[in-house]
């Protein structure tokens, strides 16, 4: 009795760890699939102005290239996560990213950061700590 | 014009995500290791409603940015978080998800420091 309760909650919490795990992954590779595709497309030679030609060279940018691969699978990582968390779980949490794209403009691309996108970033963080309390999926298990 | 690709960018993200959530629940749990993506793949190559919900994902983006080409980013992003609201008001209903006081409530915070986040 006593070791079955103890298995679930072993079950239960490793589940959790590998939600936790597949949300960080999806967080890195968007956030480093958008930074790569920032920094690429920001040094291309031509305007990315509509012309489909642009944008099949844009491809051959190792950058951009790099950008879509990691982005492609980034999508397939976020789909592995929703088949274990909710998906009124994974919208919020998946929120980081914003404040991760923010710190990342300030720090590799030295974008400015407002006082108000700081307070921004904020309330993310709190929402996302105040979702995080909730249980991955409430609907599937049991 | 803006708030007609507002609504591709916004029905789309919603219908994708749906889609993806309902069917991905389904299937039994999904690893992403080497093996699992190739099981992964496969499983979306077989699946008409993952391969809508990949479709619907290339309208919401294409539809995004011809918004942000004649649009501010500014109102560009805050407006699409409106899916955000849409989603999670329909795993409810749709998906009948449990959306209990302390992730409803930290859903809404999340989505005003969105908001504020784009300005």
């Amino acid at each position: 009795m006593r070791v079955t309760h103890a298995r679930r909650r072993l079950k239960v919490r490793s589940k959790l760890l590998r939600a936790y795990v597949l949300l960080a992954a999806f967080l890195a590779l968007r956030a480093f699939g958008n930074l790569s595709l920032a920094w690429g497309t920001k040094h291309l030679s031509g305007a990315l102005n509509g012309n489909p030609l642009a944008f099949g060279l844009a491809l051959l940018d190792p950058y951009v290239a790099l950008a879509i691969a990691m982005l492609i699978l980034a999508l397939l990582v976020r789909m592995a996560l929703l088949s274990v968390a909710d998906l009124s779980f994974v919208l919020p949490m998946t929120a980081v990213g914003y404040a991760i794209s923010a710190l990342f403009g300030k720090v590799f691309l030295h974008e400015d950061v407002s006082p108000q996108r700081w307070l921004g970033i904020a309330l993310i963080l709190a929402g996302v700590a105040m979702v995080g309390t909730t249980s991955e999926s409430k609907t599937s298990s049991e | 014009m803006k708030w007609v690709l507002l609504s591709i960018v916004v029905a789309a993200t919603v219908a994708s995500d749906l889609l993806q959530s309902y069917q991905m629940k389904r299937g039994g749990e999904q690893t992403a290791d080497a093996r699992g993506l190739v099981r992964l793949l496969r499983r979306i190559a077989h699946n008409t409603y993952l391969i809508l919900s990949i479709v619907c994902l290339a309208f919401s983006f294409f539809a995004f940015m011809a918004l942000v080409q004649k649009e501010p980013l500014s109102f560009a992003v805050p407006a699409s978080a409106a899916s955000f609201i849409v989603e999670t008001v329909l795993a409810k209903l749709l998906l009948k998800e449990h959306i209990g006081l302390r992730r409803g409530s930290g859903a809404l915070l999340v989505l005003c420091g969105i908001i504020l986040l784009a300005r």
